[in-house]
């Protein structure tokens, strides 16, 4: 009786130990990839003085390896490392409301801070309020909040701060060459947009892909717009998190099984192409694109068009210079791609890498869009409808910044909630 | 354990000691398969949970919804009771403070007098959930372990809902949680830090009321009887089913008011996970002593000092802070092993 007692007691505890460590985050695998070490300089006969040591702290939302969102910005922190003698990266990662249980992002930022970091990088929209709370405690420190408009003077969420930067890429461009090199490679008329939460920016980017398989649909494909179904379904949050979000494993491959052939993500990693490439390992004929990280096709390239990628390096290159000068103060910027080469690592925001499953007549078009956009192509010109028949832009109107950051609903044309249903 | 005989109780801690230096064994081998040098380990949770004012405040701030739990957790064990709801419990402390909040933030009541009701919410969101898995268990006849399970995947998805539903942010569909409360809402901290003396009192208390019930009144003896032998006290005479309502709605006022601290001090909004594992980690700390109040609050402590001071190990380490969950874990394993071995060893 007593034994039989001890051991109900035994495996209780085991069960709740493992209750406990499943609600922990997933081990992180232990070495990180070193950054590839410069080169080693000739031997100078004077030594030269050494560079003094500057530390960056970043908090990433997501695991810094995600193929993502995360690790293009942990990328950026690498690039900055190389180019700046003395630059040294810090990070936690995983930094969001289920991961790490019982802290804040602000309490994580002072972590980084009291490890030596002089220049905060918050890198998530998720983080706004941990962001604006340190900023609040720590008004000294040179703050970046990435994707963030706190820093807007003429937008709607403006606060006066020293030192909080905001930054983000123009990522409309990259999405709607995304748009492009879907509709063009779409044989039933279908395309899938992976969606992550509902919010300012991801209307404004799911817009923009759908704009452009429009633009693209008609012009290059020589179809009618009217008939090309785009159709986005949300799954909650920024990436998968069991029990709290939807599976985007399962939304890409209801997409897919639906007769949605190309899914475009807008999550911050690759179950869209994941999902492709068991897809096409079964027999079927469809296509994916990534998002975020300029690697991220190199998962499944067989049925990869391409990604459109965010190139945080020079941004953050660009601040660390300002905060070691003492001129570090208070930015919003919006940054478009460098139009002679939107590839270009020291100097476009965001660029669009494509992918082996992208056909060759299908590439040769979307180069024709991308060097219309070049040239100021611009798509945010009406007659534009919002989703639910209101006008959005009369004909010929231009919306202004204004209007394409803050887009409150879909377009015309999508299907898919625009604002989160009760 | 008053009963214990001097040189069994010094083979008892003997054993305890024991089972500590096995648990650091079993982490410390965790750390060298993973390659990581053990002593920088120890040392970067050390220097990250105590390294400055700030830290320690916030050890403290983890602290207090711990010991809030932890409270509530020894009254239900004390009854017999495997109270693991408490999860959920927390969660709907929280969620009824946040409803508070919200209904009163538009009213011109003073924001003193929101919060305070805000508290009384939390605690009766709390009492609310703990009561059903105590009629599920009284009336039902369902084990309290399936009805608290059963209801903490109903918490969770209650809040998953209101922050995606009736609470969202507006043009908003995200689980990153509802929106924040104005300054004026935040329970007042110490300058500098984001400790809250009030919330911290209140956890105090909490532990110090439930050291008293159980150690000098007829409540907690007969909580005691009901535990050990629930047939037995029935027949001389206790209400048994009183009792066990007692204890789980003293639980679940205690896991109510640890919500409604995630929310005023911590949070500040609705998070999909705002219990932060605190029932679960407090179901570890009262196993781990041997359901005795007085090491209580200790021992949250040092549990909630190791999640502080892990916060370091990504930093600097590139570790996984859930280390410090393997020692948790470890060490309730190997208190209650060896507590096992001792038994079969005086036995015999």
């Amino acid at each position: 009786m007593k034994s039989k007692r001890i051991w109900f007691v035994l495996s209780f505890v085991l069960l709740l130990t493992l209750l406990v460590s499943a609600c922990q985050p997933a081990a992180t695998p232990t070495q990180a990839p070193q950054p590839t070490q410069p080169p080693a300089e000739p031997q100078p006969t004077q030594p030269p003085a050494e560079p003094e040591e500057f530390i960056i702290g970043m908090l990433l939302v997501g695991p810094y390896n995600d193929r993502g969102w995360s690790q293009a910005h942990y990328d950026a922190g690498l690039y900055v490392e190389k180019k700046v003698p003395g630059v040294k990266l810090i990070y936690i990662d995983k930094v969001n409301p289920a991961d790490r249980p019982g802290t804040t992002p602000e309490q994580l930022a002072e972590d980084l801070l009291s490890k030596g970091a002089k220049l905060i990088i918050f890198n998530s929209d998720d983080m706004k309020d941990g962001a604006i709370n340190f900023a609040r405690s720590h008004p000294d420190v040179p703050v970046i909040h990435a994707s963030g408009d706190t820093s807007w003077k003429e937008g709607v969420n403006y606060i006066e701060f020293a030192k909080f930067g905001n930054t983000m890429g123009k990522m409309e461009y990259g999405k709607m060459i995304a748009g492009c090199a879907a509709a063009l490679t779409t044989k039933t008329g279908q395309i899938g947009y992976l969606g992550p939460l509902i919010n300012d920016e991801t209307r404004r980017l799911t817009a923009s892909a759908y704009l452009g398989a429009k633009y693209c649909y008609e012009k290059y494909a020589g179809k009618n717009p009217a008939d090309l179904k785009f159709k986005v379904t949300w799954i909650g949050f920024w990436f998968n998190i069991p029990g709290f979000t939807a599976d985007p494993t399962q939304v890409a491959d209801d997409f897919l099984n639906s007769g949605y052939d190309v899914v475009i993500s807008g999550i911050d990693t690759t179950e869209a192409l994941v999902q492709a490439s068991k897809a096409r390992a079964a027999g079927k004929e469809v296509w994916a694109i990534p998002y975020d990280y300029e690697g991220a096709c190199a998962e499944a390239p067989e049925v990869c068009l391409g990604v459109p990628y965010f190139n945080w390096g020079p941004a953050y290159l660009r601040a660390v210079e300002q905060v070691k000068a003492g001129t570090f103060k208070s930015y919003f910027e919006w940054l478009g791609p460098d139009w002679t080469n939107i590839n270009n690592h020291d100097t476009s925001a965001v660029g669009y890498v494509f992918g082996d499953a992208l056909s060759a007549d299908a590439k040769s078009n979307v180069e024709k869009f991308i060097a219309e956009l070049a040239g100021g192509l611009n798509l945010f010109v009406g007659p534009l409808n919002y989703q639910d028949g209101t006008p959005f832009l009369a004909d010929g109107e231009v919306a202004t910044d204004l209007q394409i950051w803050y887009l409150p609903q879909l377009l015309e044309g999508m299907e898919g909630q625009s604002v989160p249903s009760n | 354990m008053t009963t214990m005989k001097t040189s069994s109780r010094w083979s008892g801690i003997g054993f305890q000691a024991l089972a500590v230096l096995l648990a650091l064994a079993f982490t410390t081998i965790v750390m060298l398969i993973s390659g990581a040098d053990p002593l920088q380990v120890y040392q970067n949770i050390l220097t990250g949970a105590v390294g400055s004012p700030v830290k320690i405040a916030d050890i403290l701030v983890a602290w207090t919804p711990l010991l809030l739990a932890t409270a509530g957790l020894l009254l239900t064990f004390t009854a017999g009771l495997w109270n693991i709801g408490i999860e959920g419990q927390i969660t709907l402390g929280a969620i009824f403070t946040t409803w508070a909040l919200r209904v009163l933030q538009p009213t011109d009541l003073p924001p003193a007098l929101i919060i305070t009701i805000g508290f009384i919410a939390g605690a009766l969101g709390g009492m609310f959930w703990a009561g059903l898995v105590a009629l599920l268990k009284i009336f039902g006849n369902v084990n309290e372990i399936f009805g608290g399970l059963g209801l903490n995947f109903v918490a969770t998805a209650l809040t998953i809902w209101l922050i995606f539903g009736p609470w969202k942010r507006p043009g908003v569909g995200s689980m990153s949680g509802t929106e924040p409360f104005p300054l004026e809402l935040w329970l007042p901290t110490l300058q500098g830090f984001r400790l809250s003396p009030l919330s911290l009192a209140m956890g105090i208390i909490a532990i110090v009321i439930v050291y008293i019930l159980l150690r000098g009144t007829y409540f907690g003896l007969r909580l005691k009887a009901v535990g050990r032998n629930g047939r037995a006290a029935f027949l001389m005479g206790i209400p048994t089913t009183r009792y066990m309502l007692m204890a789980f709605l003293l639980c679940g006022l205690m896991a109510g008011l640890a919500g409604a601290t995630q929310v005023l001090a911590v949070y500040h909004r609705l998070i999909p996970s705002i219990s932060s594992g605190y029932g679960f980690l407090g179901m570890m700390v009262a196993m781990l002593v041997n359901y005795q109040a007085l090491w209580a609050a200790p021992v949250a402590l040092f549990f909630a000092a190791l999640n502080i001071g892990s916060i370091q190990l990504p930093i600097v380490l590139k570790l996984d802070s859930s280390l410090s969950g393997v020692l948790q874990g470890s060490l309730v394993l190997f208190v209650l092993l060896m507590d096992g071995v001792r038994r079969r060893l005086t036995r015999s």
